[in-house]
């Protein structure tokens, strides 16, 4: 389609797409924030665990409670190191009785699988990489619903944020269905058999049911703008093996009242130590964009942080950024500095998340 | 696209139009393409001296940070202010937004710079790898 590629841990992705379809980042994104757009993400991993002790399994090796997951259901979590910092973040959908699903990241894929493979065989369950077998495509917006309902016989009303279902799309039956992303909007992200012709052909159905409502296709510029303005984590930037859950924030997704899992002894310490770091929200008020790896820097000009993600933020018209500081820098409004070519420039801590979708009327 | 032949060009895809010792410079319609949408552009001072091939100032796009390289030597005069609240300007009309004009220290240095046609068959032949 024209899009200016990139390589992406080893895949061949689109950063945005052309400015004559009526793309590029800032169109992207606005589109996912007002309309729709689409995104192939099929880089993401698979991996499924089922079987008598598949819910163990899961509960052992992720810091969400998955037992609170109706079938149907999904949430977000994390695997942990016995540290307490993050091997990846993953959705966790309960597809069956006991059979689950862990969406990953694609530049973790191998690590992952090979992670929760190793750190479950004491439970009766099995453990597939999926990733393979899928083509991910991700329909993002307020307009997604309808979007996709134009193409399956599953009603899209009856399916709650963070639930799943499955549906015959585009003439693919049995297709799983959830209404989860990475965008901070409302959406879908369907899973086809990977086969090309046939991804290919779901692809291009999309783009014509979605031409009434302005749908575009959308690449990895506007997939990390969207998520900056929602605050939603990056593995390598705001999570990684070296930051556990209490700085990145995460406190709301990890269930410590479940008795045992991996991380847990050394979150618990960690917790009563306190951090001396934490992730906040920081708005440019002099001209200049923070961007990844920028230094933060107190009002005297000394380092005290770092930028994990920064970017204009084409939906807020402000540049924005998620940075590491301590917490006695980090109250709401406080001014700091961010380093930018070797020039110290105004930013103030604001909250987060930057950006949050409006709530439908009921 | 045909390049407007009242300019010379750069490798860095700059283009420098100059009238007597006085130059507008900006960037090429291939440099805003490849950038995409424009966000910031910074812009030296007024007085500040550019040495040819020496970066002076930065644009950026979404995504990336760009140094821009001066096509020539010389001393800033002015720098257009609309840039500051308008970047988005370089992308819809690259050819017709100078960032800077400058008063040229050493007209000459334009002469081993490119033509518009030059400028064409490089852009055609790096899009070729």
């Amino acid at each position: 389609m024209g899009a200016k590629m990139v390589d992406f841990n080893g895949w061949d992705m689109p950063v945005e797409y052309p400015a004559a379809i009526g793309c590029g980042i800032i169109n992207e994104h606005m589109a996912v924030r007002t309309g729709v757009g689409i995104f192939d993400v099929s880089h993401m991993g698979d991996i499924r665990l089922a079987g008598p002790q598949a819910l163990a399994a899961v509960q052992d090796i992720s810091m969400n409670d998955a037992a609170r997951l109706a079938v149907g259901q999904a949430q977000y979590s994390a695997l942990l190191y016995p540290s307490g910092a993050f091997v990846d973040d993953v959705i966790v959908h309960r597809l069956g009785e006991d059979e689950y699903l862990l969406v990953i990241n694609a530049g973790t894929r191998e690590k992952d699988f090979n992670w929760v493979r190793d750190n479950t065989g004491q439970f009766d369950c099995t453990v597939e990489n999926l990733s393979d077998d899928f083509t991910q495509i991700a329909i993002q917006g307020p307009k997604g619903v309808d979007v996709l309902q134009k193409l399956t016989d599953a009603d899209l009303s009856a399916v709650k944020f963070y639930w799943v279902t499955r549906g015959t799309v585009c003439g693919l039956k049995n297709i799983l269905i959830a209404r989860t992303g990475y965008t901070a909007e409302d959406g879908f992200e369907i899973y086809v058999p990977a086969d090309e012709a046939g991804s290919a052909r779901v692809w291009k159905e999309i783009l014509s049911a979605g031409k009434e409502f302005g749908l575009v296709p959308c690449g990895l510029g506007a997939r990390n703008t969207l998520r900056l303005e929602g605050k939603l984590p990056l593995y390598g930037h705001e999570i990684s093996d070296t930051i556990n859950v209490w700085e990145a924030g995460l406190d709301r997704f990890c269930k410590m009242e479940k008795p045992e899992f991996v991380g847990r002894p050394a979150l618990e310490k960690a917790k009563s130590e306190g951090v001396t770091r934490t992730l906040v929200g920081l708005e440019m008020v002099e001209r200049g964009i923070a961007r990844d790896g920028y230094k933060v820097l107190d009002s005297g000009g000394r380092e005290i942080g770092y930028v994990t993600s920064g970017s204009p933020a084409p939906f807020l018209k402000k540049n924005i950024g998620l940075a590491y500081m301590p917490p006695e820098f980090a109250a709401l409004g406080a001014s700091v500095k961010v380093e930018i070519r070797g020039q110290g420039v105004g930013a103030r801590v604001v909250p987060t998340p930057f950006y949050k979708r409006p709530k439908k009327n009921l | 696209m045909a390049y407007p032949t009242d300019r010379k060009y750069t490798k860095e895809h700059e283009w420098i139009q100059a009238s007597g010792a006085a130059a507008a410079i900006g960037i090429t319609d291939h440099a805003q393409e490849s950038l995409g949408d424009i966000v910031f552009v910074e812009l030296p001072t007024v007085g500040s001296e550019l040495a040819a091939g020496k970066t002076f100032g930065t644009v950026e796009s979404v995504k990336a940070v760009s140094d821009l390289y001066a096509p020539a030597s010389g001393t800033v005069t002015e720098t257009n202010a609309e840039l500051a609240t308008s970047p988005e300007k370089v992308n819809k009309d690259p050819h017709g937004s100078w960032m800077v004009k400058i008063t040229l220290k050493n007209p000459g240095e334009l002469d081993r710079l490119l033509s518009a046609a030059d400028y064409e068959k490089f852009v055609a032949e790096e899009a070729g790898h």
